[in-house]
């Protein structure tokens, strides 16, 4: 017998070491019970008990987005795998890299409907970027090594691997990582040289630049960060962001228009809708991006990077694509600038500019300030005060508050921003904070959350209590789904149908019952002293600020409407909201 | 520039003008692994792809490489769209549109069961030899014509049999190939 001769379990757990994993987030079961086995008997990786394998689906999404590194998710077979389905999804719309294994039943029970048994790969197969089954313990190393190549190069995406419990009893060779990649996967990450000076050829004759950014500058790295922060500064183009790419250039820096998009900002939405040149960096066009399509950007010329070419001309059309990895791709880009000593345009580029500030003039995330009620805007400005000295990570559930965030917190740095932006996954920033602060135990990480989200996967507080993971949930309580209540008040003439929850706990005594710390905020002027009193607690925090009922998220790109048609919170007044949108906008999502 | 030229994207200002759709051949490569036949179709039914015909053979059995030639219809943009989906799945080595590259050759095969007597069955055997149909099984009241060829070609067999007492059709569904020296890139 060879000398690495090991069981299933043990190849598990010699494979994510050798990979380099210090953390596995998971929930144990009948299918599984062998690698829980090994885990027991090993110091190396640490694993997270969580109370849902959503939980553990977030927690490792946080993990990875706020590290760089891939999240690791062990569960069972059967529910295990379907309850790590949402979780599998969000991280392939948001390409986060991931593993997931997966217990599933003996092979040759497999297909016998036995207990906790699930078709899992059938069931992965559209939510993951890439599944196996694991049917022979001999490739079992090679599979593992592979899925975390295949999890982290390219786009990043979830990968699920499925290994049958016999699999896990057998004894089977291990190999090393060591020149493992997948057979045939290459991602192109270099650009076309060719395609690279037609976009600087490109940008070179704008008279109204724009840089677009998105998640992808994040996923490439610290240097795409770096490079894209430089081209800014060479070439003084302004810079906006989706919500998946705030921080790659900071939010201080003078060419920042602030998030674009539904609720992004007015003058970034304006000058998506003027500009002559486009161009798009790590981004995809998605629909909360473009508004109305056919009223896009309609007089520009569009570059588009982006390292999977199935995103290019999906919805957009471009006329320079450019498939690369984002570092790659401005590399080449502020190389070839440099040795043709581009300058742009600077008459026009100060008219551009000129045109942007009378733009920012109008001041579109105004909001009447209330003396009794804290709005949940100065809520959100108030924590940015409060802790923006700090080392700190957000993390967001989804719906309105998540919106304020993004507009009123201001981010300096990649990777400290996560949030569920393809799946909108409400439920997403508590355990997400759990895997944030497991990476990063000094750090001060808050769930910026609403009560309705947050509810969803409240179990995972008793995870951060059992680590004593001091996460903070900063929850704008306004006892409705807000955004949900939104949308009825402006297209379903204020029906609010069940986006009322006439039942929330009372979040205080729930915090006591997790044996966490609990705070309440109800009135403005206490709302410093209580994120002051939340930052010091060195515990979890269930913190309950009491917000203003009825506020709405603004401004608004309504459906069906284009960039140039936004409403702003000052322009309507709430019982004029409704008639904001017309019968076309609607029939749309 | 062309913002114009695109559909809205949205529920409610659904195009009226039908789009040109165009009928494409694409040969996709792939690893012979346990359910990248699924993928392949999931791609095509999650995203509201046509599928017109679809084979799938293993075409080299010592790499465990298969070859799937897919029939599929959409605008040049959906076209675009599909070749890029299919891409960049794990498993997929290449893709190939043998319709673009034009010097290609489609075939697929029929095997045609007709049943009659008398006048019928002679003119049955008459349109078969000029369509140089194969007479693969042969009883005293039926045929059955094996017929390759382009899918029009088939297509107008089978009609021609209806009148003489088509009975049953099996269609393989359809095989490409370019032309000349080079291979396709595996």
């Amino acid at each position: 017998m060879a000398t690495n001769e090991m069981t299933g379990a043990e190849i598990v757990l010699k494979a994510l070491t050798d990979q380099g994993v210090d953390t596995v987030f998971g929930y144990p079961g009948g299918a599984v019970l062998p690698i829980y086995d090994e885990i027991f008997q090993q110091e190396k990786v640490e694993h997270i008990l969580v109370r849902h394998e959503q939980g553990a689906t977030h927690a490792a999404e946080g993990y990875a987005r706020s590290t760089g590194k891939c999240g690791v998710v062990l569960v069972t077979s059967g529910p295990g795998a379907t309850n790590a389905v949402t979780g599998l999804t969000d991280a392939l719309l948001d390409s986060i890299p991931m593993v997931c294994i997966t217990g599933q039943v003996p092979t040759h029970l497999i297909g016998s409907d036995a207990f906790q048994e699930c078709d899992t790969v059938g069931i992965t197969r559209p939510c993951t970027k890439h599944n196996y089954l694991v049917k022979d313990v001999n490739d079992l190393a090679r599979i593992l090594h592979e899925a975390f190549y295949v999890a982290t190069h390219g786009r990043p995406g979830p990968v699920v691997v499925d290994i049958p419990k016999d699999v896990q009893f057998a004894k089977g060779r291990y190999v090393g990582p060591k020149n493992i990649e997948h057979k045939t996967y290459r991602p192109q990450v270099k650009a076309d040289q060719a395609a690279i000076r037609a976009a600087v050829e490109l940008i070179a004759t704008a008279k109204r630049p724009v840089l677009y950014t998105g998640g992808g500058v994040i996923n490439s790295g610290p240097t795409a960060s770096k490079l894209l922060r430089d081209f800014v500064e060479m070439t003084n183009i302004p810079i906006t962001s989706t919500l998946m790419g705030l921080g790659a250039y900071p939010a201080s820096g003078k060419n920042w228009l602030g998030m674009l998009g539904m609720h992004g900002m007015y003058e970034a939405n304006m000058v998506m809708h003027d500009c002559d040149v486009m161009i798009c960096v790590g981004a995809r066009f998605d629909d909360r991006i473009t508004g109305r399509l056919n009223a896009f950007s309609p007089n520009s010329k569009k570059i588009h990077i982006d390292i999977d070419p199935s995103s290019i001309n999906k919805t957009v059309r471009v006329d320079v694509p450019i498939v690369a990895d984002v570092a790659h791709a401005l590399e080449d880009m502020i190389r070839v600038w440099k040795s043709k000593s581009v300058v742009l345009d600077k008459k026009a580029l100060d008219t551009w500019w000129k045109q942007i500030d009378g733009w920012r003039a109008k001041n579109c995330l105004k909001y009447k300030q209330n003396a009794d009620v804290i709005m949940p805007q100065y809520a959100v400005e108030r924590l940015y005060e409060l802790t923006k000295d700090k080392n700190t990570y957000i993390t967001t559930e989804v719906g309105q508050h998540q919106m304020w965030a993004a507009q009123f917190y201001r981010f300096e740095e990649p990777n400290r921003w996560m949030t569920s932006g393809g799946l909108g996954t409400m439920g997403y920033g508590l355990p997400a904070a759990v895997g944030v602060q497991q990476a990063h135990p000094d750090a001060l990480v808050i769930d910026i959350a609403g009560d309705a989200s947050v509810l969803m996967t409240m179990q995972e507080m008793s995870t951060a209590i059992q680590y004593e993971l001091p996460i903070k949930i900063f929850i704008l309580n306004n006892q409705h789904m807000g955004m949900v209540r939104q949308w009825q008040q402006l297209l379903h003439g204020n029906r609010l149908s069940h986006s009322y929850t006439e039942a929330l706990p009372d979040f205080v005594k729930l915090a006591e019952a997790y044996g966490c710390v609990g705070i309440r905020a109800t009135k403005p002027a206490e709302l410093d002293d209580a994120i002051k009193e939340m930052i010091k607690t060195p515990h979890p925090v269930l913190f309950d600020c009491r917000v203003a009922n009825l506020a709405n998220c603004f401004p608004m790109i309504p459906s069906g409407k284009a960039h140039n048609e936004m409403i702003l919170g000052e322009e309507v007044a709430d019982e004029d909201v409704g008639s904001v949108i017309d019968a076309k906008g609607k029939m749309l999502v | 520039m062309n913002a114009h030229l695109q559909p809205s994207g949205s529920a409610y200002f659904l195009d009226t003008v039908k789009p040109d759709v165009e009928t494409h051949a694409l040969a996709v490569i792939v690893d012979n692994e346990p359910g990248v036949l699924a993928r392949v179709i999931g791609l095509f039914s999650g995203r509201g792809y046509n599928i017109e015909s679809l084979t799938v053979s293993e075409t080299q059995h010592e790499r465990h490489i298969s070859r799937i030639t897919i029939v599929t219809s959409g605008t040049p943009v959906v076209i675009e769209q599909i070749k890029n989906q299919l891409g960049r799945m794990v498993p997929v080595h290449s893709v190939a549109d043998l319709t673009v590259q034009g010097n290609s050759i489609t075939r697929e095969l029929a095997m045609v069961k007709v049943a009659g007597q008398g006048e019928k069955r002679v003119e049955a055997l008459r349109l078969a030899d000029a369509f140089r149909a194969r007479v693969i099984d042969a009883g005293t009241s039926s045929f059955i014509f094996e017929i390759t060829g382009k899918s029009d070609k088939v297509e107008q067999f089978i009609s021609l049999m209806v009148p003489l007492g088509l009975v049953e059709v099996a269609r393989t569904g359809v095989a490409g190939i370019t032309r000349g020296p080079e291979g396709m890139k595996d």
